[in-house]
C-alpha cells in the first residue's frame, strides 16, 4: 500500500472505490502481536502473545473479561480497545440490569460494529486500529466473532489475527473441522499449538502468552501462568512423560501430586512415575 | 390517582406452566363500568402479562413491551427475550417511574415458559417485584393467597389448576365489591399462550348467612 492523494481522509473514496483510511487501520491490526481464538459447541478459548517492550516492562494486556460469559482478545491499538473493552463491559452491565439476563454476544458484536462504522463515516473521527476476537456464550451455544475496524464482523471456529498470524491460521485450517466437538482441554491445547506457530522458533514459555477460557458452566477467566506453563509441558515435551498437575479450573484427567509453588523453570524436569 | 381500574388477577404455576385468571370487570371508582375488558395478554412468544390497576396504564405498558418485543424480533438472531427478561425491565420501568413521583397504577402479573422454565413473578406500582410459585394482586393478596397457600401444591394437573383459580376467583366474586361474574383464565405452556373465552361462575347465594347476616348480630347490617 503506497502513499496516493485519496489516503488522507476516511470520508474520501478512492477512484477504486476504496476507504484507503480504513485500510490502513486494518493494517495497525497485522501489525500488533498475534491474538487466537478458536471454539467449540459449548467453550471458546482466546490466546495472544504478549510481548513486553523490554525485559524491564511489564505486558500489555490483551485479553479483556467483558462479562462473566464474554471475554475479548485485541490486537493493533491497545489503547482503542482499552476503550471498546470497556463500552462492550458497560452494554453488558447495562443489559444485565435491565433485564437480568446476559447479553447475547451476537448483539454485542452487532453494537460494536455499528460504532466502528460510524467512525469509518465522520470526517473528525478516525476508524479504530484494533481487531476484536470477541468469544462469548449465548442461548445458541458458544460463539467467536471478529470485529474488523471496517465495522465488518463475521462469526468465525476459529481465527488468527496480529503479525505472524498466517501461520497460525494454517494450523487451524488443517484443525477446525473438529473443534466443534473438542473437550476444553483439547481446544486449549490446539490454542497453545497455534500461538506457537506464530511465535516462529522462539520458544513458547507461559511468560509470553495469555490464555484465557469460557464455556458452559464456567465464567470467562485468564489462566494463571502456572497452569498455562504446565499445559505447555504437558502437550510439547512428547518424548518424558510430562510432570502432570491438576488445572486450576477444569476436572483434571490424570491423578497428579500437589502443584509446586514455582513454576516449573526449565523443561528438562524429571519425568515422574503416575 | 386511578380513574378505571380493574381488580384481582390471581396465577399460579401448575404442572406444564403456568394458569393465570382474571374477571373482565374494569370500574370507575364504584360503578361496575366496563365489563369486557381483557386484562390479560401475551407478550412475545413466551410470556402472558395480567394486570389490576388503572387501565390506560396498563395500555401503556402494553405499548412500551410492545416495542421492547419488536426490537428484540429485528434482531432476528435467534435469541428471545424470556419471561424473566420482561419482568425485569417492567421492575425498571415501574420503579423509575415510582422515583419520579409519577407512577404507573398497576399491579402485574408476569407469568411465562421459557426452555422449559416456567416463570411467574409479580411488579407492583411502586416496584416491589417477586417470584413465586402462586401470585396475586390487589383484593387478591388477601383472600387468594391464602386459599393458594393451602392448597396450591407442585405439578398440579391444568384441571386442579383451573379449579383452584375458579375456586379462588369465585371468593373474590362474593367478597370483592368491584369484581363482575365474567371470567377468563390463561394458560401458558412451551408451546404458547392461549387464554380462554370469557365465561360465568355458577355462584350460590342460599347460604343461611346471606339469607339472613343479622342473625348474630342484631342491629347490623
Amino acid at each position: 500500500m503506497f502513499r496516493n492523494q485519496y489516503d488522507t481522509d476516511v470520508t474520501t473514496w478512492s477512484p477504486a472505490g476504496r476507504l484507503f483510511q480504513v485500510e490502513y487501520a486494518m493494517e495497525a491490526v497485522k501489525q500488533g502481536s498475534a491474538a487466537i481464538g478458536l471454539r467449540s459447541k459449548t467453550h471458546v478459548v482466546l490466546a495472544c502473545v504478549n510481548k513486553a517492550n523490554s525485559e524491564l516492562s511489564s505486558h500489555q494486556k490483551k485479553i479483556f473479561k467483558v462479562d462473566d460469559h464474554i471475554g475479548v482478545a485485541i490486537a493493533g491499538l491497545t489503547a482503542d480497545g482499552r476503550v471498546l473493552s470497556r463500552y462492550m463491559r458497560s452494554e453488558c452491565i447495562n443489559y444485565s440490569f435491565t433485564y437480568e439476563s446476559p447479553l447475547p454476544v451476537g448483539r454485542l458484536v452487532v453494537q460494536l460494529a455499528d460504532k466502528a462504522q460510524v467512525c469509518t463515516q465522520r470526517s473528525w473521527k478516525r476508524p479504530f486500529g484494533v481487531g476484536l476476537l470477541v468469544g462469548g456464550l449465548d442461548e445458541s451455544g458458544a460463539h467467536l466473532y471478529y470485529n474488523c475496524p471496517s465495522g465488518n464482523y463475521f462469526e468465525y471456529q476459529a481465527f488468527a489475527i496480529g503479525s505472524r498470524s498466517q501461520a497460525a491460521k494454517t494450523y487451524l485450517e488443517r484443525k477446525f473441522e473438529s473443534f466443534m466437538g473438542s473437550s476444553r482441554d483439547d481446544l486449549i491445547k490446539d490454542a497453545l499449538f497455534a500461538i506457537k506457530e506464530t511465535l516462529q522458533g522462539e520458544k513458547l514459555k507461559s511468560s509470553i502468552c495469555t490464555v484465557a477460557v469460557l464455556g458452559v458452566g464456567e465464567p470467562f477467566h485468564i489462566l494463571d501462568q502456572e497452569t498455562v506453563q504446565q499445559l505447555i509441558n504437558e502437550h510439547e515435551i512428547v518424548e518424558e512423560e510430562a510432570p502432570a498437575e491438576q488445572e486450576a479450573a477444569a476436572a483434571a484427567d490424570q491423578d497428579a501430586p500437589p502443584a509446586d509453588e514455582a513454576p516449573p523453570a526449565d523443561q528438562g524436569a524429571a519425568p515422574m512415575d503416575i | 390517582y386511578p380513574y378505571v381500574t380493574g381488580t384481582s388477577v390471581v396465577g399460579v404455576k401448575y404442572k406444564d406452566g403456568i394458569l393465570m385468571a382474571s374477571d373482565m370487570g374494569a370500574s370507575y371508582g364504584s360503578t361496575l363500568r366496563y365489563k369486557s375488558v381483557e386484562r390479560m395478554k401475551p407478550i412475545g412468544k413466551h410470556s402472558l402479562l395480567g394486570a389490576s390497576g388503572e387501565i390506560s396504564d396498563f395500555q401503556e405498558i402494553l405499548r412500551y413491551l410492545d416495542e421492547l418485543i419488536l426490537y428484540d424480533n429485528m434482531w432476528d438472531d435467534g435469541n428471545s427475550l424470556g419471561p424473566k427478561e420482561v419482568h425485569s425491565y417492567l421492575t425498571r420501568v415501574m420503579y423509575n417511574r415510582r422515583n419520579k413521583f409519577n407512577p404507573l397504577w398497576n399491579s402485574l402479573v408476569l407469568g411465562g415458559v421459557k426452555n422449559g422454565k416456567k416463570y411467574l413473578g409479580t411488579v407492583s406500582m411502586i416496584g416491589v417485584h417477586f417470584e413465586d410459585n402462586h401470585v396475586a394482586t390487589g383484593f387478591g393478596n388477601h383472600l387468594a393467597r391464602p386459599i393458594l397457600r393451602e392448597e396450591w401444591r407442585e405439578d398440579l394437573s391444568y384441571e386442579d389448576g383451573v379449579k383452584l383459580l375458579e375456586k379462588c376467583m369465585r371468593v373474590l366474586l362474593y367478597r370483592d365489591r368491584s369484581a363482575v361474574n365474567k371470567i377468563q383464565i390463561a394458560k401458558i405452556t412451551e408451546e404458547g399462550v392461549s387464554i380462554s373465552k370469557p365465561y360465568s361462575l355458577r355462584t350460590f347465594w342460599e347460604f343461611n348467612a346471606f339469607r339472613n347476616p343479622t342473625v348474630g348480630a342484631e342491629g347490623s347490617w
